[in-house]
């Protein structure tokens, strides 16, 4: 190949951020390679058969966020992505009842109106309440946040159609985003439903991959993030990509591909090189070099600036900044193979219920009780749990009769107590399984294989600090202009030419593939902008070019 | 654990059937089901509708509304929370008395409507088309009342059309022709206690009967009986949207939204906008929406929701260039279809039928004003042969349909 070695832009970091960033720079003409370190594409969305014939979507297991935008621009249906529906979710309890909520607004109507009528009535006017909400805080997931302390036109365009947008909700809904602002999503919750078990369910999500629990202040937006991905009623992009969640960065890793992106895995790169003040090339593990006046990281921000870089190439300010940010894993994953499906106590038999979300969250106090275990260094020995048994929605996951079941498990903190050992992450996993195993008493005949995941394994498998799945947690004070730190929300970085595209940047984690498409806009912008300036039509000179 | 698992039954996930559907689903020939509150109703029973809607106005037919949600209202504050909930005055009310109503928000605007039965002093129980318990409940904070709902343990049954006193008259112990419009009475039938109110959705002479959920068979087989020299027919949803067309009598979540669920404010409509001034009562010193109200009616309703009366003759000519014969909508529509006046839209209708009676098409709709005034000309959009086209129509005043039998 002439030229070898010498890029328009380089993406470090093959999941699913740095394959959009890079199918929209190839999209739009450029020269693009993406690196990966290990022998798989799609970072944390990957599927893999950790165990013959059976395929697991080892770490993010559901598709709700994935922006429509992406989906259009990148044609990923094309490219093989298929989202199966997942309609439901139960939630079991330890009396041997339950709690379900269904596709269809009489069905979930009539179920928890078992529970509570009101709450049934107020399912329904919450559900419209959040659709209002993150209407509100939707435009802000496609553009770059604008800062509300700075004076450049386009943080004050910005802030202006923020602005108009807020007014345009009316003084009701404002005051409500205000709340779900500031408020525990447990506060929250409580203001709207009085069903236990509702109320837990919906509050789990406002815990998802953060050391937070459901009455910390501020988990209330965080349950609203994760209702961002219902609003596209047209999409219905909530569900199950066929094949796991490795066939999303598949989808993605084809179209950037069909671009003319390159992808290169066991390429693990060492260091981005700077130049006076901007960045040139990467150099690989293999001592490899490659060059472009463009590099862009998908890694979070520890790894993105205190890794890549230098420290003394950066601002004290900023390093300062990348060290305060918050990770803290607190997720831990069990991916089981079974024999046979779980038989539950409260609904026995493989109906309807397993083919959906399974959320083991009775009641907030078992969340809370959940978080106690872990703010204090332990995991949780009756954690919440999120489960799905991709295998009933799509065949091909497991052998004929056979299931695999993906456990996702708050709360095991990154930090534990005496750190993390084999013998303590298979403690963990006997929690989680005894625990499941309280709901539906086959569980532990029917376990064939299983893997434990711990935040240490997530962060020595993939990479991701302290094993946060988010990059970073999604707490108010790291989102926004916040994210992942103040000034340096835009995607650029103070290296010239130096750019970060992953979940740790604005809008922040979820399979969205926002960060990496809003990356790859900005650097199209600046190379327009530079144009403009320099009156020419190439990029910046290639510097070390023969 | 195993007989643990065996005791509880099996979860549903069937629609939910009325108290009559072991009567009323071997009559449903063509299996045209439709959903009503999450209760499996028959569209019609025979393989059309039109012999249904021939026995509301010429004979008497009988129609299964059980799936109304129905509340009981008990307690010495139950006129208070009624009071402030509901646009009408209540406390007047004689025990027996029925009123018709719609209850607003804070705003103004129209949650939803339904029949308010005094069934004493401190007893109501209100219909509605959704779910309200939940508002009630808010409405009655600090109130002595006790809220129930009662929507599954009562089936009803609306026996309308001409007729249907005759009928009532053989099934029931007690005679009805003293009962008088919109008053209620205790009666018994097939030796079941019931509550037989003289109202309906037809606006035609008929009645309304509420029956325990466990004498609803019963109580349907000695209607039948006593009806079959009557010409007493089970009708279904169409026959009775084209009577409710025809009576000008609108419809939650197909004429209107209500204020809880709109997702933008123009999806919204205050008791004035859907021509409901006659329930709003500003007697009352507070109620929820009043001051919105007071203020709305000072400056006059944006919007009335009006009948339209489309001119067959224009309709004719559009199909005529087509070369086709006119097509008329046997079965009632739903939906949103514009209406103009030169040359722009000044509103929307939301449900139309044509009337076998009137021999006209008809339509219920929205007008802006100043738009809505009767006999104001407008045209209304219609597709003939996948072109959109406008024939001319004519804003008519609602009812379209008010025989003197309703009310004598």
């Amino acid at each position: 190949m002439s030229g070898a070695g010498t890029y328009d832009a380089i993406v470090i970091g093959g999941g699913h951020n740095g394959l959009v960033a890079a199918a929209y720079l190839a999209r739009a003409g450029k020269k693009v390679i993406v690196l990966e370190r290990r022998h798989v594409l799609g970072g944390a969305a990957v599927s893999e058969q950790v165990f013959p014939g059976f395929t697991f979507s080892v770490f993010s297991y559901v598709v709700s966020l994935l922006r429509p935008e992406i989906i259009r621009d990148l044609e990923l249906p094309k490219h093989g992505l298929h989202i199966l529906p997942l309609e439901s979710t139960l939630t079991p309890l330890p009396n041997g009842d339950y709690l379900a909520t269904w596709a269809d607004p009489d069905l979930t109507r009539r179920e928890i109106a078992r529970h509570s009528p009101k709450d049934a009535e107020a399912f329904v006017e919450f559900g419209h309440l959040m659709h209002h909400m993150a209407r509100a805080v939707k435009p802000l997931l496609g553009m770059v946040p604008p800062d509300p302390t700075s004076l450049s036109p386009r943080d004050l365009a910005g802030m202006l159609r923020l602005g108009g947008h807020l007014r345009s909700l009316g003084p009701d809904r404002v005051h409500a985003l205000f709340k779900l602002l500031t408020m525990s999503s447990a506060d929250y919750l409580d203001e709207w439903f009085e069903c236990e078990p509702l109320k837990a369910t919906k509050a789990a999500s406002g815990i998802i991959g953060t050391l937070m629990g459901p009455r910390s202040p501020g988990s209330a937006y965080v349950l609203l993030h994760h209702y961002m991905g219902e609003i596209d009623g047209v999409f219905r992009a909530w569900g199950f990509a066929r094949g796991g969640n490795g066939s999303v960065s598949g989808a993605i890793a084809s179209a950037a591909r069909s671009f003319g992106a390159t992808l290169r895995t066991e390429a693990p790169v060492r260091q981005v090189l700077v130049r006076n003040g901007r960045a040139v090339g990467v150099v690989l593990e293999n001592g490899d070099e490659l060059r472009a006046p463009v590099v862009i990281s998908s890694l979070d921000a520890r790894r993105t600036y205190l890794e890549l870089l230098q420290p003394q190439e950066l601002p004290e300010e900023v390093v300062r900044q990348v060290r305060r940010i918050r990770y803290r894993g607190s997720s831990g994953k069990v991916n089981l193979a079974l024999s046979e499906l779980p038989n539950f106590i409260c609904l026995p038999g493989d109906g309807p219920h397993l083919r959906g979300a399974i959320s083991i969250s009775p009641s907030v106090d078992y969340l809370e009780r959940a978080y106690d275990d872990a703010k204090y260094g332990a995991f949780s020995r009756r954690p919440y749990m999120d489960i799905v048994i991709p295998s009933l929605l799509d065949p091909n996951m497991a052998p004929p009769g056979r299931h695999v079941m993906s456990i996702f498990v708050q709360y095991a903190p990154y930090h534990l107590e005496g750190g993390w050992t084999d013998e303590r992450r298979e403690a963990f996993g006997d929690a989680v399984i005894d625990t499941l195993s309280e709901y539906a008493p086959n569980l532990k005949s029917a376990i064939l294989h299983r893997q434990v995941l711990t935040p240490l394994d997530i962060e020595r498998t993939l990479g991701l600090s302290e094993g946060n799945i988010f990059q970073g947690e999604l707490a108010l004070q790291q989102l926004f202009f916040l994210r992942p730190f103040a000034h340096w929300s835009g995607y650029r970085t103070p290296i010239r030419g130096y750019y970060q595209c992953g979940s740790g940047t604005h809008p922040g984690g979820g399979v969205m593939g926002a960060g990496g498409r809003l990356a790859a806009m900005q650097v199209l912008a600046d190379q327009r902008l530079s144009r403009r300036t320099a009156g020419r039509v190439t990029v910046p000179a290639k510097p070390g070019e023969a | 654990m195993m007989s643990m698992l065996a005791m509880r039954p099996a979860v549903s996930h069937a629609l939910l059937t009325t108290p009559f559907h072991t009567r009323t689903a071997p009559l449903v020939l063509g299996q045209t089901w439709r959903r009503w509150a999450g209760h499996a109703v028959a569209s019609c029973y025979d393989w059309t509708h039109d012999r249904e809607y021939a026995a509301i106005r010429n004979a008497a037919a009988l129609i299964d509304i059980s799936p109304l949600y129905k509340y009981r209202i008990e307690g010495p504050d139950a006129v208070h929370l009624l009071e402030r909930t509901v646009t009408r005055r209540v406390a007047p009310a004689a025990i027996g008395q029925v009123l018709y109503t719609p209850w607003c928000d804070g705003r103004g605007k129209v949650i939803d409507d339904g029949t308010l039965i005094r069934l004493g002093e401190t007893v109501f129980r209100l219909t509605s088309a959704e779910p309200n318990l939940r508002w009630l409940d808010m409405n009655a904070f600090g109130l002595d009342v006790r809220i129930t709902d009662v929507s599954a343990a009562l089936g009803a049954l609306a026996l309308q059309g001409p007729l249907s006193r005759a009928v009532l008259n053989e099934a029931a112990e007690q005679p009805v022709d003293g009962l008088r419009y919109f008053r209620m009475m205790d009666n018994r039938i097939a030796g079941m206690d019931v509550q037989i109110s003289r109202t309906g959705y037809t606006g035609d002479l008929g009645y309304e009967i509420w029956i325990p959920a466990e004498g609803c068979v019963a109580v349907w087989d000695a209607l039948m009986a006593a009806g079959a020299g009557y010409g007493l027919t089970p009708a279904g949803m169409l026959a009775l949207d084209v009577a409710r067309i025809e009576a000008g009598l609108l419809m939650l979540d197909v004429d209107y939204h209500s204020a809880r669920h709109a997702l933008i404010e123009s999806q919204k409509s205050s008791p004035f906008e859907l021509s409901l001034d006659w329930t709003v009562s500003f007697e009352k010193e507070a109620f929820n929406g009043r001051k919105a109200l007071l203020a709305e009616r000072e400056r006059g309703p944006a919007w009335r929701f009006v009948g339209i009366e489309v001119d067959q003759e224009s309709l004719e000519a559009l199909y005529e260039e087509a070369d086709l014969p006119p097509a008329l909508p046997v079965v009632p529509w739903r939906g949103s279809v514009p209406i103009f006046r030169n040359g722009r839209q000044i509103g929307y209708a939301t449900s139309g039928c044509w009337s076998p009676l009137l021999k006209k098409h008809l339509a219920l709709a929205h007008l802006q004003a100043p738009h809505f005034v009767p006999e104001t000309p407008v045209e209304i959009e219609l597709t003939v042969e996948h072109r959109r086209r406008r024939a001319a129509a004519y804003v008519r005043r609602l009812p379209f349909f008010d025989p003197p039998r309703k009310r004598a």
